[in-house]
């Protein structure tokens, strides 16, 4: 007789983890950032790209699986957002990850973080996964919100500003970068990670494995087939652009530092 | 009728299967991944390696694996033999990227991509596919040898003898300017079986650089110095039978067939170039300030970016047409002509203004302007010069307009 699959994972007992990444699609970091004339919002014209924390997410997740073969089941990832995000999961997926999750919302429609973390909770009971590797932040809204709401609402453990993972015996030892220092927690799986952006540095996805993603299947679900509404529970009444930086001089001594300063009334 | 048609246009457009109506600058999706990928590439890995690669006139170990690591060594190759499977506008989307950090990486690229692995997808044998193309695709690079001292523009005129044997070739000759020559293992030799015969004895023989391929000479240059061009011998160099490229006399077609596709790649390389200068010079010039303001927002200056950056659009849009027309099966030849003939033009003019708009600055060679310029001479030499272009393009407007 053949050992089946399941026969081989009770012989090693090992622990396989299926992984859950959650990515979104934001205004490309390196783009300069302009608002629209009605102050309610940004110019969303721009190049769009990956949230640079969930790269780092998505990048994890593949290391963990390169470093041991065995230690990852699956990596998938998910993201709620408008028809153009599946191009950010189809980088995802020519990153590495397996499969993908798109719950497509409308263009204009950035949704909120306790609908976001709602909506994955959805997702991790009904597909199980005993990590989720998710960024601190996404740099459009700056939240630093969803996966501690994820962790709450499913009751978890969470470790936040992760700057290395290590995965063993069903625990996860995570390295969080927290001010004046560095701290070390450990927590049984599942758990919800957030990365920080000194975890890795992600590839950027080669030719073939762009071309191999194209065959990967993204699975799409539209909001309105979610048990609950993903509709937001604030209005932007304002958005500004920051004060402009007004230009400085050179000068060419400490005493004239002092003496400007003077001027100034600023000693 | 009429709104059948619109209707099936936009279901067209929805369906992202055919797009009737799409601009030429539009990409797929895997095509702007491409793009970002190898922008990143570019930015990470070679951009720091430039100045240095330059310099020294030597192409970087550490760049040519990156180039093999990111599958970008056999990007139309089929993957049973660990090719990219992509398609020929992502072969061009990588040239133009890599050009706009170092033209000498970017023709590297391109000479084994659409010179040499097309060769090989086109014209080999299964048994010549299995055994090179896995080599192509992973570490070893190829050239395509074709010009002699003797024979340039008149390619088939050379004069390299291939004598039958019992079980093959012997080849004897000396090939010139030959890329990526002093880096590749494996060399797709264009020589002669039967000069009585002229061009229909011209053959190409696949040989492996222990087989004898001898560096002669590695040429110094004015631009795309990182970029070996080397002069080959071949003295008694014995070819199996089975190393003929395609069939016996058939070496004229492969050559003209390649280096018609080939052309674009050259123009790809040039809009790259050339938007690599610009992109270098323009944002100094809203940093340097004389006579109390920007420099770059002084009219004469504006107005010589935005000739330039139209320039450069127009050079584009003939590239990629050219590109599409050729996936689509069309006939490309007098395109292909006309985009080579006019990016290697731009990029010349753009990068030389470009040098001019950075003043002193972009005199020096610290800043990487002149060498985009010194890169840009090429342009309009392989790969058919700037005349072969443009007697190509003439011949399609006489063939169109003699009998009238
Ligand atoms: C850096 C570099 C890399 C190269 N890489 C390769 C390579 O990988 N493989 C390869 O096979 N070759 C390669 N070449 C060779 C290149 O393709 C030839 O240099 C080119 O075809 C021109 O030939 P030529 O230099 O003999 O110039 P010539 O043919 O001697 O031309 C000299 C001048 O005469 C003009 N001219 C020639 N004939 C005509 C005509 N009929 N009508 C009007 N004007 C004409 C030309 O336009 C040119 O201005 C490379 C060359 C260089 C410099």
């Amino acid at each position: 007789m053949f050992p089946t699959r399941a026969n081989l994972l009770r012989a090693s007992s090992r622990v396989d983890i299926n992984v859950l990444v959650p990515i979104k699609r934001c205004i490309d970091y390196a783009v300069k950032v302009r608002v629209n004339p009605d102050g309610k919002g940004v110019d969303n014209t721009v190049k769009h790209s990956m949230n640079p924390f969930d790269e780092i997410a998505v990048e994890e997740a593949i290391r963990l699986r390169e470093k041991n073969k065995d230690l990852v089941d699956s990596i998938t990832a998910i993201t709620v957002g408008p028809q153009k995000a599946q191009d950010t999961l189809r980088t995802a997926l020519a990153m590495g990850a397996d499969k993908a999750i798109h719950v497509q919302v409308g263009d204009q429609h950035n949704v909120e973080p306790l609908q976001v973390a709602k909506t994955l909770k959805h997702f991790i009971n009904r597909d199980k996964f005993e990590l989720v590797l998710m960024g601190k932040q996404a740099i459009d809204g700056d939240e630093n919100a969803t996966g501690q709401m994820l962790a709450g609402l499913l009751d978890c453990g969470q470790a936040t500003f992760a700057s290395s993972l290590q995965i063993a015996d069903g625990k996860a030892t995570v390295t969080r970068e927290i001010d004046g220092g560095l701290e070390t927690v450990q927590g049984n799986l599942p758990m919800i990670v957030t990365t920080d952006l000194r975890l890795n540095e992600p590839r950027y996805a080669s030719l073939p494995n762009i071309m191999k993603a194209k065959k990967k299947p993204i699975e799409s679900v539209k909001e309105t087939e979610l048990p609950f509404d993903l509709k937001n529970r604030l209005e932007t009444v304002k958005v500004a652009e920051p004060a402009q930086r007004t230009g400085g001089q050179k000068v060419d001594s400490v005493d004239d530092v002092v003496q400007k300063m003077k001027e100034k009334g600023l000693i | 009728m009429l709104n059948n048609i619109i209707r099936r246009g936009s279901y067209f457009i929805r369906s992202n299967k055919f797009r009737p109506f799409s601009s030429l600058s539009s990409l797929s999706a895997d095509e702007i991944m491409l793009q970002d990928s190898v922008r990143k590439l570019a930015q990470s890995a070679i951009s720091p390696k430039v100045r240095e690669m330059d310099e020294s006139e030597h192409m970087s170990n550490d760049v040519i694996s990156h180039l093999f690591n990111q599958g970008l060594m056999g990007i139309e190759v089929d993957s049973q033999f660990n090719g990219s499977e992509s398609s020929f506008m992502s072969v061009i989307l990588a040239i133009e990227e890599l050009a706009k950090v170092d033209p000498s990486v970017s023709v590297l690229c391109d000479v084994h991509n659409t010179l040499v692995c097309t060769v090989f997808n086109k014209y080999a044998t299964d048994p010549q596919k299995e055994l090179y193309l896995p080599q192509l695709t992973t570490d070893k690079i190829g050239s395509f040898c074709l010009s002699e001292p003797a024979s340039g523009s008149d390619a088939f005129a050379l004069q390299t003898k291939a004598t039958k044997t019992d079980n093959g070739y012997i080849l004897n000759g000396t090939k010139m300017w030959i890329t990526n020559a002093a880096e590749a293992q494996v060399f797709l030799v264009f020589a002669n079986v039967d000069p009585s015969l002229g061009y229909k004895g011209i053959t190409c023989f696949i040989v492996d650089k222990d087989q004898g391929v001898q560096i002669a000479k590695k040429e110094q240059k004015l631009g795309i110095r990182a970029s070996s061009t080397c002069v080959l011998n071949f003295d008694d160099v014995f070819v199996r039978d089975d190393q003929v490229m395609g069939q016996v006399g058939k070496g004229y077609k492969i050559a003209i067939d390649i280096l018609n596709e080939g052309r674009i790649g050259i123009a790809a390389q040039m809009i790259g170039l050339a938007q690599g200068a610009f992109a270098k010079a323009v944002p100094y010039t809203y940093q340097r300030k004389q006579f109390g303001k920007a420099v770059g927002e002084f009219q004469g200056m504006q107005f010589a970016f935005a000739d330039a950056h139209t320039q450069i659009e127009a050079a584009k849009l003939l590239t990629y047409n050219a590109a599409r027309l050729k996936e689509e099966g069309k006939p490309f030849t007098k395109e292909a002509a006309m985009a080579k003939y006019y990016a290697s033009r731009i990029a010349q003019a753009v990068s030389g203004d470009a040098i001019e708009w950075a003043g002193g600055v972009g005199f020096t060679r610290e800043t990487g302007i002149e060498k985009f310029w010194r890169d840009s001479k090429i342009g309009a030499i392989y790969e058919g010069t700037t005349n072969i272009q443009l007697a190509t393009i003439a011949k399609f407007i006489q063939r169109e307009y003699s009998d009238m």
